[in-house]
């Protein structure tokens, strides 16, 4: 019988499921993702979470504790840092043990050390941890590890192509590969800043992005512009930031602000997230010094109100139109993302070399 | 060049010290008072820790006083504290307030950037006097942690009360007085007299532990000086932090002997938190299994709001063996609240120490 493994869909799941899945799957696991976010597993994750923690990690405990009952062990890296130099966040350094240390009855918990800190090169250390978790051989395991890389390539060039994460998992995991919305090609742009995690599960954020869609504009992320434009975006800051989510907002909001086709920057954070007090300041000010771009900060947190959410949206919507800037026609057929054969290194980290 | 620094407890006897030594012209801002607190609110960003806030209230209470450099430590996360230095510049900057800013980083690719930058603060000194200036802070740091702990001890059981805190008042102006590095043995001997001579009552107490993150641990106006309260309570308290052992594990990279080190307690917090979170995290469920293993009646946590080493910290104090209570301080955080809980946290533990001696009795009979 195959071991049935179990990855919830929180934090980093919209970056890295593909890789840990295919890796799982090639060395014989069965792969469970927790369901999409709803309401009872917000306020599963709430009841035994601390008062103080951010929501995403409350939203993490939820997706695990519907998890437990179904699989024999639950995947929980610790991602202490993907990139060199960098960290995530202390959340996701301590989050296998908060786990561990306040949800009882876990099922064994696989949770290699991700830590690409000083060498920014390999990640095989922490899958052969994982590996050897699952009993089994170093051959395999390496072998299994190589194809994940791969499977991971594939879906980081299509979430640079433009992409929303959920449709290049299910394109690259079980082969559905038409290419969604095409027709938005010459739609004005939103640009949607915050981490991967508030922006991509629509439960939380109330369906910003198909909001936005239906209101006749594309959102467009961080992750659909190339790690070098980033860099080259941040690298105006007095002094490089060490949080690798927050360095990339900072990066893309920097980078469509100076965007003629984007119409407004949308900044999502949730309450009482540490470092986005620290970058929604400095991607505040900038905007504001400059004074043209249409600029709406949503915070998030387990008592948002939809009717609240709507009219703020509305009256940023409002601005947009009313800014004019907005609605030219595309000028030119040529795609927005320019950088689309790119591949987002950040998002495979053993291709992220040492800066 | 006027320089300098945010406020954190007792640290400012210790800068100001080192730096008057090497023949700077320092301005001290106004202790960290409510409007301190106000220009820090009005202007940081809302969700940044308390700390921030206050620093820059801090700066800007300096300005007026016409400091125009400021000194600031920095770090390389994953704790906001490594970036406070830059958000601080940028808001100062749109507020119109021109300060030259000098960051201690430790050293990406060289130790020689932090060294010119100390070269730049220090001026014409040659690199022996700085040595010295340095050990001179440090010594004045070991002093003051020696009168606090002397304070700890003494509080909860002073036959007249207030009288710890008037000698520890007298004491610190001895050690804040003090001008060369020949001149400190001689104000330590008075110290000492002074600290001996308030007069005690034998009687019971309780030993709490104090931990969490450093600046709220050290910085009575943020704390609400939960140290005096508890020990008018009956409570002899412990600090997990004291400044001359933080200077020397991230100063002096833990080279001067026989000083409690932040190790040991990164070595306790397996198998809870295996680790390090950032800022204090892991020393605060280190220190908390240490106290535990002490005897210890309980552990209080501090912290401010939204820190996020220390939240990762609190969500696994409760597994460990002994009674905690976490206290959040934030620019909201009021007196009345405060006292309520550390009083009902000491009739807890008077309670639970009474059952345990009971218990102890009983098996022993």
């Amino acid at each position: 019988m195959k071991i049935k493994v179990g990855i919830p869909r929180a934090l980093l799941y919209y970056y890295y499921y593909p890789l840990w899945c295919s890796f799982l799957q090639f060395l014989g696991a069965e792969v469970i993702p927790s369901a999409p976010t709803n309401k009872s597993i917000l306020s599963r994750g709430l009841q035994r979470a601390g008062d103080d923690i951010c929501l995403p990690v409350k939203l993490a405990f939820g997706h695990i504790l519907a998890l437990a009952p179904k699989v024999d062990c639950l995947f929980l890296p610790r991602l202490i840092s993907v990139a060199r130099r960098e960290y995530i966040c202390p959340k996701f350094l301590g989050f296998p043990d908060m786990v561990r240390q306040s949800l009882d009855g876990l099922p064994p918990v696989i949770d290699a050390d991700i830590d690409l800190y000083r060498s920014g090169r390999s990640l095989w250390p922490a899958f052969l941890r994982a590996g050897r978790m699952l009993n089994s051989n170093r051959w395999r395991i390496y072998h299994a590890y190589r194809r994940a890389l791969g499977v991971q390539k594939r879906y980081a060039a299509l979430l640079t192509a433009g992409w929303l994460p959920e449709e290049a998992i299910a394109a690259v995991l079980g082969g559905r590969g038409n290419r969604p919305e095409q027709a938005d090609k010459n739609k004005p742009v939103v640009a949607v800043i915050g981490h991967p995690y508030n922006i991509y599960d629509s439960y939380i954020n109330m369906n910003l992005l198909p909001r936005l869609r239906a209101a006749g504009l594309k959102p467009v992320t961080a992750d659909a512009l190339a790690e070098e434009t980033l860099w080259r975006e941040v690298s105006v800051l007095p002094k490089q930031l060490f949080w690798t989510l927050s360095r990339r907002m900072v990066g893309a909001a920097f980078h469509y602000l100076r965007d003629p086709r984007v119409t407004g920057i949308i900044h999502i954070t949730s309450f009482a997230c540490g470092p986005d007090s620290m970058t929604g300041e400095l991607i505040e000010r900038r905007i504001r010094r400059e004074g043209q771009m249409p600029f709406l900060n949503l915070t998030l947190d387990e008592h948002t109100g939809e009717a609240g959410l709507l009219t703020r949206l509305e009256a940023f919507l409002d601005m947009v139109q009313r800014r004019g800037r907005s609605f030219l026609p595309s000028i030119g057929g040529e795609e927005f993302v320019g950088e689309k054969e790119t591949v987002l290194s950040a998002l495979i980290p053993s291709a992220v070399g040492g800066r | 060049m006027k320089v300098t620094f945010p406020h954190m407890g007792h640290t400012w006897i210790c800068l100001l010290a080192m730096l008057e030594y090497l023949g700077l012209e320092v301005v001290v801002p106004p202790p960290s008072s409510k409007r301190t607190l106000n220009l820090g609110v009005k202007y940081a960003p809302e969700f940044a820790c308390l700390p921030l806030k206050l620093n820059l209230g801090n700066f800007l209470e300096a300005a007026e006083m016409g400091a125009d450099t400021v000194l600031m430590a920095g770090g390389c996360g994953p704790c906001r504290f490594g970036y406070y230095a830059q958000i601080e510049h940028a808001i100062l900057r749109d507020l119109g307030c021109r300060y030259q800013l000098v960051v201690l980083e430790p050293p990406r690719r060289h130790i020689g950037e932090l060294l010119a930058k100390i070269k730049y603060i220090t001026g014409q000194n040659s690199w022996w006097k700085v040595i010295q200036g340095i050990r001179f802070g440090y010594l004045k740091a070991r002093a003051l942690d020696e009168l606090e702990m002397a304070a700890h001890r003494l509080r909860p059981r002073e036959a007249v009360p207030g009288s710890t805190d008037r000698a520890f008042q007298e004491a610190l102006q001895v050690i804040a007085s003090v001008r060369t590095p020949a001149g400190m043995p001689e104000a330590l001997n008075r110290t000492r007299e002074i600290m001996f001579s308030v007069a005690v009552k034998p009687r019971p107490v309780l030993r709490v532990g104090i931990v969490g993150e450093i600046y709220t641990l050290l910085e009575p106006f943020v704390n609400q000086d939960i140290e005096r309260r508890l020990g008018r309570l009956g409570v002899e308290v412990d600090r997990s932090i004291y400044l001359s052992e933080w200077i020397n594990d991230h100063l002096f990279m833990g080279l001067l002997r026989g000083m409690r080190s932040r190790r040991e307690a990164c070595r306790a917090a397996a198998p809870y938190l295996n680790h390090g979170v950032g800022g204090h995290g892991q020393e605060t469920v280190g220190s908390t299994v240490l106290y535990a293993r002490a005897g210890y009646d309980g552990v209080i946590q501090l912290l401010p709001f939204t820190c996020m080493p220390e939240i990762v910290a609190h969500s696994i104090l409760p597994r460990l063996n002994i009674p905690t209570l976490t206290l959040t301080m934030d620019e909201q955080s009021g007196e009345a609240g405060l006292i309520t809980r550390l009083e009902a946290f000491v009739d807890l533990l008077e309670q639970r120490k009474a059952g345990l001696k009971k218990k102890g009795l009983a098996q022993g009979a």
